[in-house]
């Protein structure tokens, strides 16, 4: 049961957070909706009817080790394309419209640091008009 | 020699996997870049074409991976359908990277890597057998995209990259999500041992969520908005590379998972023929009201996938069949159609319809390789498509679907209708004086490596245009102003044709071996109507 509610929750947020504007909180997203479909598959192995597969003996109540490997390769993969997709955050002309539209950023979007970031790597006349007007 | 070709399935997955990593290392410019890409793209062509010919009598090819017993293991298979779509991604993949070499974007870093990788992963999602596995070979396809995208997009443009990886990326954990609760009814991701499982409704709605995620990935409509949006600021060439590959593998899992695990049950086949025929209804029209060439092709391809799964909705023999050669067609044309609008864009740096005119009579070769995929997409005879909707069309009348049938006819009509504005804009209109301009403002983009749409000073690019107008020399005798036989300035260089014209031919080639290729396709189906023998093939029986 705290399995299924933690899966839950973990896809809500997850969700919640993947239709957020900017591209920091897609990422962040993505990261708690890649763990809840991990421990969906864990769950998929019977988490509740089986053992550790030492020191019990019976090796029909051993944990199945086949959706650990599941997630093992999942995670691995999840890790890779997190990466790659915080490249493409960064990367590129300005042209990130996933953020606010004209006008000041909101507080919390200056708190991703991710502006910041961009103007350190990309002096930009629009970026310093921005600025100045903040 | 069956053997031996058994034993060697994982190399096609394995052999370009590995020589993309070592081209890594390979200098940038280093000649072995291209030539190694080449050739192990040709090497891919020829192994497909080698397990086609061995599959051609209904044997199926069966690697067990370490060689656990079947059931256990994770099989590579290789029968009919398979090796036919291998093929021909093969095919797609030589083409586009040929014109990348020609448009010089094989010259960005580690294009040759990134396109043997995502060669290696089709090839292993072509032939696995387990839908994990299948997952994992979909997300080897889909990493050296992101770098393809990364690399190779419209310079700066990453808007569309992010949409790209954002989908996707929700789509692959959707079908994982899938394959996790596939394995918690049944025990097992094994696609032969889940054979006929669809039957038990928990099996069928877990499957159903991992055919939602390919829907995702194959664009279907409700899902298909992302598509042409996502592929039109990639690099052409590369977006005619991912329709080659990423929808079509997409759709090639549907058509191998409502054979072997919902063994065509009725219901299923009547969401997909609802969704199918939507698709391909809604792609049509959209494609009317596109102002710009590429958007325009991909929703046109938007409509073709939805062709494609009329064939598996209707799961007839002969509808199997009818899909199948679809599919087949869909690559070459739309691989054709997509690298035609590369070559406009690249040379004009615009695919806007009333922006670029005039090309009938400047660039012959061309407009031949437009008019042939054009009407091959529309269902003209002699070319490919004729055979392809012909066969739906016939496949669905004969299966009493008269409606769809009809729409199927509605549709070809109004693809032609906007592949008629394409012709009438683009080809026949009259050249307006600032196209010169727009291909000068392009042709300094390049040299300078700016970013598209980048605003170039108006007296440069006078002064590009009128140089080029002068390097061809004046006018054979005395032309009026707006004279369409004016052959002066920019020209689409014959490299960028080229490969088009390669995929044009083979439609036409596919449009007279009509005979040859629908037998090829009902061997293709002959698989998945009757999944006995992939069963016992996988299982080891």
């Amino acid at each position: 049961m705290s399995l299924a509610l933690s899966i839950g929750v973990l896809a809500a947020a997850g969700v919640f957070l993947v239709l957020q504007r900017g591209m920091i909180r897609i990422i962040l997203g993505f990261v708690l909706l890649t763990h809840a479909v991990n421990l969906l598959i864990i769950a998929a192995g019977g988490v509740s009817r089986r053992d550790a597969p030492f020191f019990g003996g019976d090796t029909s109540q051993a944990a199945d080790p086949l959706p650990q490997a599941f997630v093992l390769t999942a995670i691995v993969i999840a890790f890779a394309i997190t990466v790659v997709l915080a490249t493409f955050a960064v990367v590129g002309r300005r042209d990130d419209d996933t953020e606010a539209d004209n006008g000041a950023p909101s507080q919390s979007e200056v708190d991703d640091g991710e502006l910041d970031a961009l103007r350190d790597s990309e002096p930009d006349s629009e970026l310093e008009s921005e600025g100045e007007r903040r | 020699m069956i053997g031996i070709v058994e034993l060697l399935l994982p190399l096609f997955v394995g052999a370009p996997l590995l020589l993309g990593g070592i081209l890594f290392v390979v200098p940038r410019h280093h000649p072995l870049q291209l030539i190694m890409g080449m050739g192990s793209l040709l090497a891919l062509l020829g192994g497909a074409i080698v397990l086609l010919i061995l599959t051609f009598d209904g044997t199926i090819l069966v690697h067990q991976i370490a060689l656990w017993p079947g059931g256990i293991s994770i099989p590579f298979v290789a029968d009919s359908f398979s090796s036919l779509i291998l093929v021909v991604a093969a095919i797609v993949s030589v083409i586009s990277f040929h014109y990348m070499i020609a448009s010089g974007e094989a010259q960005s870093p580690s294009i040759a890597s990134l396109v043997l990788i995502l060669a290696g992963g089709v090839a292993g999602a072509l032939l696995t057998a387990d839908l994990f596995n299948l997952f994992v070979f979909i997300e080897v396809m889909l990493l050296p995209s992101y770098g393809l995208l990364l690399f190779l997009s419209r310079r700066g443009d990453m808007a569309a990259s992010r949409l790209y990886v954002t989908v996707n990326l929700l789509a692959s954990t959707l079908f994982l999500a899938g394959v996790g609760l596939i394995y918690a009814v049944q025990g097992t991701v094994n696609l032969a041992a889940l054979a006929g499982a669809g039957d038990d409704p928990a099996t069928a709605i877990a499957t159903a969520v991992c055919l939602g995620a390919l829907a995702v990935k194959a664009s279907v409509f409700p899902v298909h908005g992302w598509l042409a949006r996502a592929y039109g600021s990639a690099s052409p060439a590369v977006a005619a590379l991912f329709s080659g590959l990423h929808t079509k593998v997409a759709v090639y899992v549907v058509y191998r998972i409502s054979s072997v695990v919902f063994e065509g049950d009725g219901a299923w086949m009547t969401a997909i023929m609802v969704v199918a025929a939507l698709t391909l209804a809604v792609g049509a029209l959209v494609a009317l009201g596109e102002r710009e060439i590429r958007p325009l092709l991909l929703f046109q391809m938007v409509s073709g996938i939805g062709f494609i799964l009329i064939g598996v909705a209707l799961f007839t023999p002969e509808g199997l069949t009818a899909g199948i050669v679809y599919m087949v067609h869909h690559m070459v044309v739309m691989g054709s159609l997509l690298l035609i609008a590369s070559a406009i864009e690249q040379t004009y740096g615009s695919g806007r319809l009333d922006r670029v005119a005039g090309l009938r009579t400047r660039e012959p070769l061309l407009t031949a390789a437009f008019v042939i995929s054009a009407l091959s997409l529309a269902g003209l005879p002699p070319f490919s498509g004729f055979v392809a909707k012909y066969a739906v069309v016939l496949a669905s009348a004969d299966a009493g679907q008269v409606l769809i049938a009809g729409l199927l006819i509605i549709v070809s009509l109004l693809s032609l209708m906007s592949l008629m504005r394409v012709w009438a804009d683009m080809f026949n209109g009259k050249r307006h004086t600032d196209v010169e301009v727009l291909a000068a403002e392009e042709r300094i983009r390049t040299r300078e490596g700016l970013f598209d749409g980048a605003v170039i000073d108006t007296d440069t690019a006078a002064a590009e245009a009128a140089q080029a107008l002068e390097q061809h020399g004046p006018p054979r005798g005395v032309l009026a102003s707006g004279d369409p036989h004016d052959h002066r300035g920019t020209r689409i260089p014959l490299r960028l044709v080229i490969p088009a014209l390669m995929l044009s031919g083979l439609s036409v080639g596919l449009g007279f071996g009509g005979e040859f290729l629908l037998q090829l396709a009902e061997h293709a189906s002959s698989v998945l109507t009757d999944t006995s023998g992939y069963v016992g093939a996988v299982m080891g029986q």
